[in-house]
């Protein structure tokens, strides 16, 4: 019986913070949609593709890319991005180059190509929209942090 | 008495006689009238069959293309895109000048005798022979100017402020000037691209 209740109390608590947890948004993206009704998806957004650097968050972020990528194939076969980021096209491209970071392996010794583990660009950059963001971002850049103090 | 072989000989030494020396058998005028039908009609027929070959359908209903090509197009910018208007396979793999692309339907004949023979019949084997065939592509709208880019896209159309700042950059200071062509820079624009190790400008 006292097993019983204790079953009882843990599934009752449970019940209550998932509630709690659906109430306030951040648990689910139906945004209390039943699940019966099929929720109207948000409007797809246009990538951003003006050319201008986005400011980094911090040091090591990897820089967002200002332009759309559609159907940049980055495979086995052929790296798209490369065609104008690689040191070698840089000239031509006048594209930035890809960090030094990028041809050296894990043992930072150099490599006169980019290294297979930063191959998949899209792994770490990523295109930008203009879209409101699900979740609150707190977010705070260490200069603000600084002048905080 | 005539033998039913005699018969049939006779029919066709008629026909071969007057197949021979038609003017000695059938009036002038039957010939004129007759060889102007008969002239629109190869013609016609040569033309309709020529034109269906030239048909994304008909590029299709092998799987070769539609299997890889063709699935490879679809999620690009010439088969979906916001205003609807779309190339079809004929549009940038066929010129479209009459003698040209009565060159090129020659070429093809080759491609036929692959078809019977299997040689990409599987994607392993289509991806193996991949690189060579683009190149064929490549070399084609390299030498004649990237053509069939520019039985659409005209560079006297091309409102570059339209553009993004880097397309009009790129454009102004490689195209116009015709330090380089379309396919330089757009190779893998409708289809997945081959193993680009060596190919110039790709690292």
């Amino acid at each position: 019986m006292r097993r019983f209740l204790v079953h009882l109390t843990t599934a009752l608590g449970l019940i209550a913070f998932t509630n709690v947890a659906l109430s306030d948004g951040t648990a689910t993206l139906r945004q209390g949609e039943p699940i019966s009704v099929e929720a109207e998806a948000p409007k797809m957004t246009k990538v951003e593709n003006n050319d201008v650097k986005r400011v980094r968050n911090y040091p090591e972020q990897p820089p967002t890319i200002p332009h759309k990528t559609r159907s940049y194939e980055i495979s086995l076969n052929a790296n798209k991005c490369m065609s104008c980021h690689a040191r070698t096209r840089t000239g031509e491209s006048q594209a930035p180059m890809v960090s030094i970071t990028h041809y050296m392996d894990r043992d930072n010794q150099v490599l006169a190509t980019i290294s297979p583990r930063r191959y998949f660009c899209n792994q770490c950059h990523v295109t930008q929209v203009e879209a409101a963001p699900l979740v609150e971002n707190e977010f705070v850049d260490v200069e603000e942090l600084l002048k905080g103090e | 008495m005539l033998t039913p072989f005699k018969k049939l000989w006779g029919l066709v030494y008629r026909i071969w006689s007057s197949a021979n020396r038609p003017a000695k058998h059938l009036s002038i005028g039957f010939l004129t009238i007759g060889g102007f039908v008969a002239g629109v009609m190869f013609w016609g027929g040569f033309n309709t069959a020529l034109e269906y070959t030239n048909t994304e359908e008909f590029c299709v209903s092998c799987h070769e293309m539609g299997d890889n090509v063709f699935v490879e197009l679809k999620p690009t910018i010439h088969y979906s895109n916001r205003s609807g208007v779309r190339a079809t396979c004929p549009d940038c793999h066929v010129p479209h000048n009459w003698t040209d692309k009565i060159s090129r339907k020659m070429q093809a004949s080759k491609e036929v005798w692959g078809k019977l023979f299997g040689t990409i019949n599987t994607r392993e084997k289509f991806q193996a022979e991949r690189r060579r065939l683009a190149g064929h592509e490549w070399d084609r709208l390299k030498a004649n100017n990237s053509l069939e880019c520019r039985n659409c896209h005209s560079t006297e159309s091309m409102d570059i402020t339209a553009q993004s700042t880097r397309a009009a950059e790129a454009h102004q200071t490689f195209l116009f000037t015709g330090e380089k062509t379309c396919i330089d820079c757009h190779k893998g624009i409708a289809h997945e691209l081959p193993d680009m190790t060596g190919v110039e400008g790709w690292k």
